[in-house]
């Protein structure tokens, strides 16, 4: 019978009552006494020099508190990165300054020039119109490959050329020219991973405060990770001591990556409260998303791979260009190099494997992680791959891919991770069930009969979650640790207040984080409440990003909370008059073992806070820990996808009929919010897969900001998903043997899609066709069908 | 976006001409133009209010003649800045031919936009500016010979019969 509390039960989301409700304190719900609200003008060409910024008749228009511009920025800090990547030269990466409003040149359409700051938004916007700016359009470097040719535009004109770094990695040069000099047969493949906006139903809200009192900035905002913010915003832009600096992210209407990193108007907002000693409040049109949220993906990639005459995979290289935009995001080197390379290995005991990334600026708006980072690029090529050596060969996709399968753990790849833990062939097995392959010729069949084309696509993914071992990240130019932290504070009631550094925008940590304690400590849930989004209230925390937060703060809050139970045996031994070795908790008694003494968790907890019986000289009163905790490794979730589409030939449409997904995600807390977080993970692949895409000009302008041109999934764009997660492989290394689930969907699902249209070409007759780009919308499966 | 088209104009090319560099006439062909002021050495500036799919916006632009070779070929070109709504800009190299029934103008156009514009209306620019230099150039062609439908001004017929644009009836009186 499935649990009905604890570890492994489903209860509802707590959250959702306010959520659901229109209770959700949002960051634009937060307003402060004397708010003044700032709306920002922003470059509406892609380059440009400014020459002159006049803001006279602007700042004498009604409403007007302040006008800035770049030049009141002289002195602060720009934004950093946070990941100093190293080229295949030794060199480090180039790293432009990236100030808070643009000075001397805009880089891409949505740079923001100035800011007026008015009493209301009305009047900001007004008296923007009125601010006479003088730029000087210059060439756009768009296109990467462009923008590496001799003589192409420089996006920063203090640096040689728009070459970000050019990154190396994985085996010797010569094992792997040696596997390709003596393999059989050599598959290649072309492909572009598509720029994507995130577009979180919540757009970004800054609100920044200033209290004159005591000399604190707080600042508001739709954030992922306060804890991160304040430690980038406040030691690298602003030199804002912590404890002169409070973050707070609210609830927070999802994130997907692009909530993670520090944005200027964040910084904006925080300096300007201090400049004009009254609150400034930022509230981003949709508009706005389109052209300042960092966006995701942005590969062009070659990629080939060496078989032997077994079909056994012997080496695999690949050669990507990485789109960086116009300035590194927070954690933008990271994603095509560490978060990417080093999952290229995949689910495949390929010995040699030699990954070439280049990363560029352009003139777009900048590139970062997006749910997967990294990962759905690796995914998507080697899948890609795979499965067009299948065809070539003229052999099984799903026998070649078991054949080479990873089957001994742990493994340590070629490209620098050691996978603790995991059963791909179990996986595999069990999507073959739940995608019923043995009836797909007859459904085929069916779809034929319609004068429809019929397509199964398979692939299998590997994820590195849980970030991250901060020893490890540090050495390949993090330069954060990426360690979490629980603070469990018990009242004297026995209530519980969880402090988490994780941040909860969707992930539903109100929910499942309680499980884990109640478990614990055999108390009911609604005893136990999270904390989080809050730099005052929590100890300290990395955010949520990367499936890392049940792995990584949950495994602190487990600790926390070990620590809970060790202090709460003493005193209950005190109590019990008996030894605290002999202490047992279970269902919230303790008991002296062997006996029928014993005492309730809610005894215990008084005793902590009214110690008239107490163990003074052992120990303190109260009943607080805190725990910090790093991982050891990177956990692996894993999986096999399966898609089924349907395509009609006469327009080149494509219908999602059926999806399976099989995941391992080690040990499950929340089975309902697993298959929430695959589901919507699947939404967003399949909607990478068919439906997005971020496009601009040649000359750099964005044309697709607003929902008419960038097609969101919607309902009727997906299927009745199947999931499963049931082939567990506990992850050897964390307290909870949990790997994380938030990534996996969108990560696995866009080669199933896209293998599955190919199959389906195939089984049309249409066997030219070896790849279509993504989004596979109807217009390019037509061209390649007639190409 | 580029296109070219042309149209025949039953009026004499110095005429025609003639027309191209007026202001008035200008003012009068351009879709929306509320204001226009200038001469065609120092150029006109001008003030046009357009919608372009969901963007509505005054744009206040200069527009440039130049390449000029009487009475044959001319370039025109101009940027419009819209504010918030982003820019429109491009440029038309006009050619006039002497053809039996008067003068064939032929025009090549290319624009752009940028901005919101660009943002939120690249998949009807195309259409737009197509229908923006359709309507100049029929604006231009009724200005010069009178409305190709007759209930849509009245027309004073002049001494050979044909119908007459307010521009010809100004200069041949």
């Amino acid at each position: 019978m499935p649990k009905d509390h604890g570890i492994g039960a489903s209860p509802k989301r707590r959250e959702d009552v306010r959520f659901l409700t229109g209770a959700g304190q949002y960051t634009d719900d937060i307003n402060v006494y004397g708010q003044t609200y700032v709306h920002f003008l922003r470059s509406d060409v892609a380059h440009g020099r400014i020459n002159s910024v006049n803001t006279e008749v602007a700042s004498a228009m009604p409403g007007v508190v302040r006008i800035f511009t770049g030049a009141d920025f002289d002195g602060i800090g720009g934004l950093p990165c946070g990941w100093q990547v190293t080229d295949k030269h030794g060199e480090p990466m180039k790293e432009p300054a990236h100030p808070v409003l643009a000075q001397g040149k805009v880089r891409h359409v949505g740079d923001p020039i100035a800011a007026v700051v008015a009493e209301s938004l009305e009047e900001a916007r007004n008296a923007a119109e009125a601010i006479e700016v003088d730029i000087e359009e210059l060439p756009a470097a768009v296109n990467m490959k462009a923008a590496l040719a001799e003589g192409a535009p420089k996006v920063h004109d203090d640096l040689s050329d728009n070459l970000c770094y050019d990154w190396q990695f994985g085996s010797d040069q010569a094992d792997v020219d040696a596997a390709f000099e003596k393999a059989a047969h050599v598959t290649t493949l072309e492909l572009v991973n598509n720029r994507l906006v995130a577009n979180p139903m919540e757009p970004r809200v800054a609100l920044g405060d200033y209290s004159r009192a005591n000399d604190e900035s707080t600042l508001y905002t739709t954030s992922q990770n306060p804890h991160v913010i304040r430690l980038l915003m406040g030691a690298f832009v602003l030199g804002i001591p912590e404890h002169k600096l409070r973050v707070v992210a609210p609830d927070v209407g999802g994130g997907f990556g692009t909530k993670i990193f520090h944005y200027a108007e964040e910084a904006f907002c925080t300096f300007a409260a201090r400049q004009i000693n009254r609150p400034v409040k930022w509230t981003s049109t949709r508009s706005e998303a389109f052209m300042s949220d960092a966006h995701g993906r942005d590969h062009v990639t070659k990629i080939e791979l060496a078989l032997d005459a077994e079909n056994n995979f012997i080496g695999l290289r690949t050669d990507t260009l990485a789109n960086m935009g116009a300035y590194l995001s927070t954690f933008s080197s990271s994603v095509p190099t560490w978060l990417h390379g080093t999952l290229m290995a995949g689910n495949y005991k390929t010995p040699a494997i030699q990954v070439n990334v280049k990363a560029v600026f352009t003139n777009t708006v900048p590139v970062d992680a997006y749910r997967g980072a990294g990962r759905p690029e690796a995914t998507f090529q080697l899948e890609r791959l795979v499965d067009k050596a299948a065809r070539e060969l003229g052999v099984d996709p799903i026998a070649l891919r078991r054949q080479n399968f990873i089957t001994s753990f742990p493994y340590e790849t070629p490209v620098a991770v050691a996978y603790d833990t995991g059963d791909y062939v179990a996986t595999m097995d069990k999507l073959e069930e739940m995608i019923d392959r043995a009836g797909f010729d007859a459904r085929r069949k069916e779809s034929e009969a319609k004068g429809k084309l019929r397509g199964l696509g398979i692939n299998c993914y590997i994820e590195a979650c849980g970030i991250a071992p901060s020893n490890l990240v540090g050495q390949l130019g993090a330069r954060a640790g990426l360690y979490d932290a629980a603070t469990v504070r018990v009242n004297a009631t026995g209530s519980i207040s969880v402090m988490v550094g994780a941040h909860s925008h969707g992930q539903g940590h109100e929910t499942a984080f309680p499980q884990v304690v109640a478990e614990m400590l055999g108390i009911d849930e609604s005893m136990i409440d999270i904390v989080h989004g809050d730099s005052s209230k929590i100890p300290f925390g990395m955010g949520t990003y990367g499936s890392r937060s049940l792995a990584v703060c949950g495994s602190a809050m487990v600790r926390a909370t070990e620590k809970i139970i060790n202090k709460a045996k003493k005193i209950a031994g005190h109590l019990l008059e008996a030894s605290e070795a002999d202490i047992e908790l279970k269902d919230g008694q303790f008991t002296v073992a062997g006996t029928d003494k014993s005492v309730a968790w809610g005894d215990v907890t008084l005793a902590a806070y009214v110690p008239h019986n107490y163990p003074l000289e052992d120990i303190e009163p109260g009943l607080e820990e805190t725990a910090f905790y790093d991982p050891s490794n990177f956990t692996y979730p894993a999986g096999a996808y399966a898609c089924e589409v349907e395509l009609d030939p006469e327009t080149g449409k494509v219908t999602i009929e059926r999806f399976a997904a099989a995941d391992d995600f080690g040990n499950v807390v929340n089975p309902m919010i697993v298959e929430g977080q695959v589901h919507g993970g699947l939404a967003q692949g399949i909607g990478q897969a068919l439906l997005e895409t971020c496009s601009y000009d040649e000359d750099g302008q964005l044309l697709s900001a607003s929902y008419m041109d960038y097609a969101m999934p919607r309902a009727d764009d997906v299927p009745f998903y199947a999931v499963d997660h049931s082939c567990a492989t506990p992850c050897t290394h964390n307290p909870l043997g949990v790997k994380g689930c938030g990534e996996a969907g969108a990560i696995g699902s866009p080669p199933a899609v896209v293998n599955a249209v190919i199959d389906a070409l195939h089984s049309g007759g249409h066997t030219q066709v070896t790849h279509i780009d993504m989004p596979v919308s109807p217009g390019r499966v037509w061209a390649a069908m007639h190409g | 976006m580029q296109m070219s088209d042309s149209r025949t104009i039953q009026a004499p090319r110095d005429m025609v001409w003639q027309a191209i560099l007026d202001p008035e006439v200008l003012k009068a062909c351009v879709p929306g133009c509320t204001e226009l002021t200038g001469t065609p050495e120092d150029g006109f500036d001008a003030v046009v209010v357009q919608k372009v799919g969901p963007v509505k916006a005054t744009f206040k632009g200069h527009v440039t003649l130049s390449e000029m070779d009487k009475p044959e070929k001319l370039r025109l070109s101009g940027e419009g800045k819209g504010g918030a709504a982003g820019f429109a800009k491009g440029g038309a190299d006009v050619t006039l031919t002497e053809v039996e029934e008067g003068t064939l103008l032929s025009y090549e156009v290319e624009a752009k936009v940028g901005g919101k514009l660009a943002q939120l209306g690249s998949r009807i620019i195309d259409g737009f500016a197509k229908k923006m230099a359709d309507q100049f150039f029929q604006n231009f062609q009724d200005a010069i010979e009178g409305p190709s439908d007759p209930e849509e001004a009245p027309e004073v017929e002049s001494g050979d019969g044909h119908k007459k644009g307010w521009f010809k009836r100004m200069v041949s009186g």
